[in-house]
C-alpha cells in the first residue's frame, strides 16, 4: 500500500515551545486515520504541518512518497475543513465552493466580473466549474441551498457547505479539525455517520484530527494518539482500547480513567504486580465477597444505566468501579472485596511502558 | 401605567426640548432664511424665492467655492481612504512581527487627529513659509525649485489638500486597523489551502470583501469631512489668494459672519445640508442592500 501523505520525523517550535515533537505519522490511501490528543497537544498543528499552512523546524512532509515539505498549500491540494468552517461571508454558497476551482483554474483577469463575456476559455472553465459544483452540492444535499449565504444556514448546513468546499477539487488528502465540536449531540451522530459514508464512497484518505475519544474509536480505521507534542502510540481503535502502549495513553483513553495500581500495591491482583504498576478500567473490576482486593467505598454517585464507586484500596490507592445496571451496589464506608479478570490486567514498568503479563 | 408614561415623558422631555430648541427650531429658521435677503440687524426682509440658489450656483464667486470644493474632496477621498487601508495593512503586519514599533508608528499616525487642527495649521504655516519654512529650505537644499505653497493660486488648494489627507490618515488608519482585527486568520488558511497562494489573491479574497463595511464607512466619514473642510482655510488662506482656496463652508462663513448676508449664508448651508443628507441616505442604502453579511 502506498502513502497518500507521510510525516517523518518532523517537529516545529513556536519560541521555546516544542509544539510537535519528531513526528511520524502516515496516511495509507484510502485509509482513515484520527489523530487524538488533549487539546493543546500539538494535534492542530501537525494538521497545518500536512496542509503546509506552517513550515517545519525540522524532518519532512511526503506526498504521494515525494517530497512536498517546500510545496505551498495550494500546491499539496490537501483538503482541509477547518473547525470554525472558515466560510466566505460575503459569497454564496454556491461561490463558496466554486472558489478553489476558480483560484485554480482562472487567472486573476478570469476571476474578473463580466470576464467571461470577452473570453471563450474562460466561459469552458466557469461551465466545467458549475458542473463540478453542482455534482459536490448533489451528493450534499446543498442544492437548494446553493443562493444563500452561510450566514443564513443552520450549523450543520454550514459544515455541509465546507465539506463541499473541500472536497471539490478532488484533493489527494482530507484533513478534517474537529469536525464535530460545534455540533449538538443528535447532530454528532449524524455526522459522525455521514463523514464515515463520505470516506467509504470518496476513497480519500481522511486525517480526523479530534479531542474527542469516541469520534477516533468509532470513526477511524487506525488512531494516533498524540500527547505533548510525540505520538504516543498508533493502531487500531482496539489495540489503543485492549493494549495501550503507556501509562499515558491508558489514562487517556477510555470513558472512566483506568485505575493504577503502583509497583506494590498490585502485588494481590497479579504476581508480577510486585514489580510492575498495575492498571485495570474501571468497567473490568468486580464485586466478589472472594476477591483478592481489599478496598473501603469513599462515595457512592448513580448516573442512570451506570453506578461510579469511589474507593480508597490498598496503599491508599484511588480506585474508581463502575457497576452497570440495576446491580446492588455497596454501601458509602463500608469494606469490599474487588476482583478483575487476568486479561482486564495492564502491566506497565518504572517508565510507564506497556510490558505484557501473563494472561 | 400612566404613573410609568408620566415618568418616561419626565426623562424624556427636557433633552426632547432642547433639541426643538437649539437643533430644528434654528434648522427650520435657516430653511426660511433661505429663500429671503434677510441681513443680520435688518428691520425686515423680502422673500427672493430661489434667488439666493441662483446666486450660488449662477455667479462666478459661488461656482468657484462649490468647484474647489469638490476638486479639494475628489483629492483628499480617495488619497486618505487609500493611505489610511495600505498603512492599516502595514501596521496590521507589523504587528506581528514587531509589535512595538507597530504600537509607535500607530500613535504617530494618529497623531494628527488627536491634535488641534487649528495650532496644527500654525505649525504647517511655518513650516510652508517661503522663505524661512523648512519645506523650501529642504527644496532648496536639493537643489529644487521652491514654492509659494499658500500664496500660489494654482498651488494653494493642493497644498490645502495634503495637509488634509495627512490629518485624516491616522483616523481611518485606526478603523481600518479594527477592521482587519475583526477578520477571523482561519478565512486566510482557508483562502490559502483553496489555492490563493500570493498575498495579492489572499487580499482580493478575503482582505477586502471581508471589510466592505468598514470601507463604506470610512469612506461617508472622509467625505463629510472633506465637504465641510474649514479651519485649514480659515487660519491658513481665509479663501485666497483672489478666492483660490475658497471653499463652501468658508464662503458661507464669509457670507454669514462677516458680510452679515444671513439669507445668502442660509441657502449655502441648506444646500449643504442637502448634500450631506444625500450622503447619509446613500450610505444607509448601501449598507442595508449589499455589505451587510451578519
Amino acid at each position: 500500500m502506498t502513502d497518500a501523505l507521510t510525516l517523518d520525523g518532523v517537529s516545529k517550535r513556536f519560541g521555546d515551545t516544542v509544539a510537535v515533537d519528531n513526528v511520524s505519522l502516515s496516511l495509507h490511501r484510502g485509509e482513515f486515520v484520527a489523530l487524538l490528543g488533549a487539546s493543546g497537544c500539538g494535534k492542530s498543528t501537525t494538521l497545518r504541518l500536512l496542509a503546509g499552512l506552517e513550515a517545519p523546524d525540522a524532518g519532512r512532509v511526503l506526498l504521494r512518497d515525494r517530497d512536498a515539505t517546500a510545496d505551498t498549500a495550494a500546491a499539496r491540494n490537501i483538503a482541509l475543513m477547518f473547525q470554525s468552517y472558515a466560510l466566505y461571508p460575503h459569497l454564496s454558497v454556491y461561490q463558496n465552493i466554486a472558489m478553489p476551482l476558480r483560484l485554480r483554474g482562472l487567472s486573476v483577469i478570469g476571476r474578473l466580473p463580466g470576464a467571461g463575456l470577452f473570453s471563450g476559455t474562460v466561459r469552458r472553465v466557469s461551465c466545467d466549474i458549475r458542473q463540478k459544483v453542482l455534482q459536490v452540492a448533489e451528493v450534499l444535499r446543498l442544492g437548494d441551498l446553493l443562493a444563500r449565504k452561510p450566514g443564513q444556514l443552520s450549523g450543520g448546513q454550514q459544515q455541509r457547505v465546507a465539506l463541499a468546499r473541500a472536497l471539490v477539487r478532488e484533493p489527494c488528502a482530507f484533513l478534517l479539525d474537529e469536525p464535530l465540536s460545534n455540533l449538538d449531540t443528535q447532530l454528532r451522530a449524524d455526522t459522525r455517520d455521514e463523514i464515515r459514508a463520505l470516506h467509504r464512497r470518496t476513497g480519500y484518505p481522511f486525517l480526523l484530527v479530534t479531542h474527542d475519544q469516541s469520534d477516533a474509536l468509532s470513526m477511524a480505521d487506525r488512531v494516533a494518539v498524540m500527547i505533548d507534542g510525540r505520538i504516543a502510540q498508533t493502531g487500531s481503535p482496539q489495540e489503543i482500547f485492549r493494549a495501550p502502549a503507556s501509562i499515558d495513553v491508558a489514562l487517556f483513553i477510555g470513558h472512566h480513567r483506568m485505575n493504577i495500581l503502583l509497583a506494590g500495591a498490585g502485588s494481590a491482583l497479579h504476581p508480577a504486580g510486585a514489580g510492575l504498576h498495575i492498571g485495570v478500567r474501571p468497567e473490568d473490576l468486580t464485586l466478589d465477597p472472594a476477591g483478592p482486593l481489599v478496598a473501603v467505598v469513599e462515595s457512592v454517585a448513580f448516573h442512570g444505566e451506570e453506578t461510579i464507586v469511589q474507593l480508597r484500596g490498598p496503599s491508599s490507592a484511588h480506585l474508581r468501579l463502575v457497576l452497570r445496571g440495576g446491580q446492588a451496589y455497596p454501601q458509602q464506608g463500608g469494606t469490599v472485596r474487588l476482583a478483575a479478570a487476568a486479561d482486564a490486567l495492564h502491566g506497565f514498568d518504572r517508565d510507564g511502558r506497556r510490558v505484557e503479563i501473563g494472561r | 401605567m400612566r404613573r410609568g408614561a408620566l415618568t418616561d415623558l419626565l426623562l424624556v422631555g427636557p433633552a426632547a426640548l432642547a433639541v426643538v430648541l437649539f437643533i430644528f427650531l434654528p434648522v427650520g429658521v435657516v430653511f426660511v432664511l433661505a429663500f429671503t435677503d434677510y441681513q443680520v440687524g435688518a428691520q425686515s426682509a423680502e422673500w427672493v424665492g430661489i434667488g439666493n440658489f441662483a446666486t450660488l450656483f449662477g455667479s462666478r464667486l459661488g461656482r468657484n467655492a462649490l468647484i474647489n470644493t469638490l476638486l479639494y474632496s475628489a483629492i483628499v477621498i480617495p488619497a486618505s481612504v487609500g493611505l489610511g487601508l495600505l498603512v492599516a495593512l502595514g501596521l496590521h503586519g507589523l504587528s506581528q512581527s514587531l509589535p512595538r514599533v507597530s504600537a509607535v508608528l500607530r500613535t504617530v499616525y494618529f497623531l494628527p487627529v488627536a491634535a488641534t487642527l487649528v495650532a496644527m495649521a500654525v505649525a504647517w504655516q511655518m513650516l510652508l513659509h517661503p522663505s524661512l519654512g523648512l519645506m523650501n529650505q529642504w527644496l532648496a537644499a536639493l537643489g529644487l525649485s521652491t514654492q509659494q505653497w499658500l500664496t500660489d493660486r494654482n498651488l494653494v488648494l493642493y497644498t490645502l489638500a495634503a495637509i488634509g489627507i495627512w490629518q485624516s490618515v491616522g483616523y481611518n488608519m485606526v478603523l481600518f486597523l479594527a477592521g482587519l482585527a475583526a477578520i477571523p486568520t482561519a478565512l486566510y488558511d482557508a483562502a490559502e489551502v483553496d489555492g490563493a497562494e500570493d498575498g495579492w489573491t489572499r487580499f482580493w479574497t478575503v482582505t477586502w470583501p471581508m471589510l466592505g463595511p468598514t470601507t463604506l464607512f470610512v469612506l461617508i466619514v472622509t467625505a463629510a469631512n472633506a465637504f465641510r473642510v474649514f479651519e485649514t482655510v480659515a487660519t491658513m488662506t481665509r479663501g485666497g489668494p483672489a478666492f483660490a482656496s475658497d471653499t463652501i463652508v468658508y464662503a458661507l462663513y464669509r457670507e454669514g459672519f462677516v458680510y452679515f448676508k444671513a439669507g445668502y449664508a442660509s441657502a449655502i448651508t441648506v444646500v449643504f445640508f442637502a448634500a450631506l443628507l444625500l450622503l447619509t441616505a446613500f450610505q444607509i442604502l448601501l449598507i442595508e442592500r449589499r455589505v451587510h453579511y451578519r
